[in-house]
């Protein structure tokens, strides 16, 4: 069995996969615990649709769909930090505004699909659903070296970030800068979201930023634990569902990383909840 | 003028248009009716929830044989009740109570990918389910629409007063023996069905396009409930018109001209709104 298992491993498509996705699920899953913590969850999903358009445009535009990728995540990030409490607007404007950006990526996307040729066509189903077997080992390099980058600047502010995300106003009077760490946070989310869409595409990033995370919380009540925890399960859920879809090949890679992730969080409430009820029993 | 009569005698010699202008037509009044009541009561995200789970059920029902408009009434109204029956888990906090959506949205859009790709072929339709399309409605569709759009007007007619009130001051509804928890129950079962017809017209990712755009539109303009109501419906059947005709002439996705319509509508309004407010503000310090 382990020589079949190497085997499978050094096939380059499935190499590449392997590396790029272990990157992209540690720091989703490191950047997923502070946004769970910060409440900030439905940012990630602005990020997803805003993912979607960018990468679209750049395409219709004839540019690296990468170079859209990143410019529309990265500038949504800043931008949602800077507007911070004033841009809080209510669900019907943010909702409208999403929908609005998505119909724009979809538009960018036809736009591209009928100036191209035959491959073309698939090229909106990769943006929102991934196609993780599909990365060069040019591009899983890139996007290791952008992880790296992102990792190092995140552990380096987590502890006044984690500070400032649970008590903002103690931070704020101990001088920690709530509101530029709240802007440099989002700009990381919004280069993760750009990784994510590699890996699981934009509408799925979401799954593989708040489940791992949640779950982790779910484990443990320190934060300093949960953090690395967090990505560690979602380090697992990559893995456990890249090796499904190897096993089982009808099965899309990202469905299997997000039905896993899903999965892992269903048992970790069902857990918890089980404990709380033995340890209610046992105190009565 | 005569382009115009000439486009439109053009267009309508098409059964296929014929056919996507009555079931759009149908989808924006039930729309625009139910959304009048999703933006009074804030419910806007449920509605966008209750639109994704529906995506599975649309794919699912494609690739089981079943006409996908089953699928989708079938879902959405199935997660309508899940949602009203399920009480907020305990012990939850609102970071993890957000974590839960993103995660329940993500795996129904992964199942959706799923059944989607299994269902050899039908991948180039993931986009229509997504993003709406309006070629291929039969006649039979459109009767279905109709009966459940009218169904569900029905109902809303029927409980439209004791909701209103309900909607706008629950407490003072419950004391004043308001059932105010079977109407929000009720109310969900109408937007399931609501939110199926519309995701088969907007796509299952653009239902806010129809069902809170144009209301959110109304409600900035005026906040008579009746007129409230027939402006929504209006502005929801003007832009799915429009949207239809232009993606009549440009091949491009009937939900992206819906969209913009629809935003570009809320956008002047709100722009409209503000300026009103300004002026009414400066008549009142002269």
């Amino acid at each position: 069995m382990p020589a079949s298992l190497v085997q499978t491993l050094q096939q380059p498509f499935v190499a590449n996969a392997v590396v790029a996705g272990t990157a992209i699920a540690a720091i989703a899953g490191l950047v997923g615990f502070f946004l769970v913590t910060r409440g900030q969850v439905f940012t990630g999903d602005a990020l997803g649709h805003v993912a979607f358009a960018g990468a679209a445009g750049a395409l219709a535009f004839g540019l690296d769909l990468r170079v859209g990728l990143f410019a529309a995540t990265v500038g949504a990030g800043v931008l949602i930090g800077a507007l911070g409490r004033r841009g809080r607007a209510d669900d019907v404007v943010i909702g409208n505004v999403l929908a609005w950006v998505l119909g724009l990526g979809v538009f960018f996307l036809a736009v591209y699909t009928t100036s191209g040729g035959a491959g073309n066509g698939t090229a909106g189903i990769t943006v929102l659903f991934g196609s993780i077997f599909g990365l060069t080992t040019q591009q899983s390099t890139t996007v290791v070296v952008v992880a790296i980058v992102v990792a190092v600047l995140l552990l380096l502010i987590a502890r006044p970030l984690l500070f400032s995300s649970l008590d903002p106003e103690v931070a704020g009077a101990l001088g920690v800068p709530a509101r530029w760490l709240g802007i440099l946070f989002l700009a990381l989310a919004g280069v993760t979201a750009g990784e994510a869409t590699q890996a699981v595409g934009a509408l799925l990033l979401l799954g593989l930023l708040s489940a791992p995370a949640a779950t982790a919380q779910r484990l443990t009540t320190r934060p300093f634990a949960a953090l690395p925890l967090s990505a560690v399960i979602a380090v697992a859920d990559t893995w456990a569902g890249l090796a499904l879809s190897l096993a089982v090949p009808v099965l899309p890679p990202s469905f299997s990383i997000i039905a896993v992730a899903s999965g892992a969080f269903a048992l970790a409430i069902a857990a918890s909840q089980v404990r709380r009820r033995v340890l209610g029993a046992r105190a009565a | 003028m005569a382009a115009l009569v000439g486009a439109y005698q053009e267009i309508f010699s098409y059964p296929f248009m014929v056919n996507a202008f009555r079931a759009g037509t149908v989808v924006a009044v039930v729309a625009g009716a139910i959304g009048w009541f999703v933006v009074l009561r804030r419910q806007s995200f449920t509605s966008h929830a209750l639109a994704v789970v529906g995506f599975p059920g649309a794919a699912g029902a494609a690739l089981l044989g079943i006409s996908t408009a089953a699928g989708y009434f079938g879902f959405c109204i199935a997660a309508a009740l899940v949602i009203a029956v399920v009480p907020r888990a305990a012990g939850a906090s609102r970071g993890e109570e957000s974590a839960v959506t993103g995660t329940v949205q993500a795996f129904a859009l992964a199942s959706g990918f799923l059944f989607s790709s299994l269902y050899r072929g039908f991948l180039s339709g993931i986009s229509a389910l997504l993003f709406g399309s309006f070629v291929g409605i039969t006649g039979a569709q459109v009767t279905a629409l109709l009966v459940v759009g009218a169904a569900t007007l029905a109902v809303l007619a029927a409980i439209g007063r004791p909701l209103l009130f309900a909607s706008l001051d629950p407490e003072v509804a419950a004391a004043r023996t308001v059932p105010v928890r079977a109407l929000s129950v009720v109310f969900l079962l109408l937007l399931g069905a609501a939110v199926a017809e519309a995701a088969q017209i907007t796509g299952a990712l653009l239902i806010f396009a129809l069902l809170v755009a144009p209301p959110a539109t109304a409600q900035l303009l005026t906040v008579r409930p009746g007129l409230g109501l027939l402006l929504s419906v209006t502005i929801a059947v003007a832009v799915t018109w429009a949207g239809l005709a232009f993606a009549y002439y440009v091949p491009y996705p009937t939900g992206f001209f819906i969209t913009t319509l629809a935003f570009a509508a809320y956008v002047a309004a709100r722009i409209s709104h503000a300026v009103g407010e300004r002026r009414a503000f400066a008549g009142g310090t002269v």
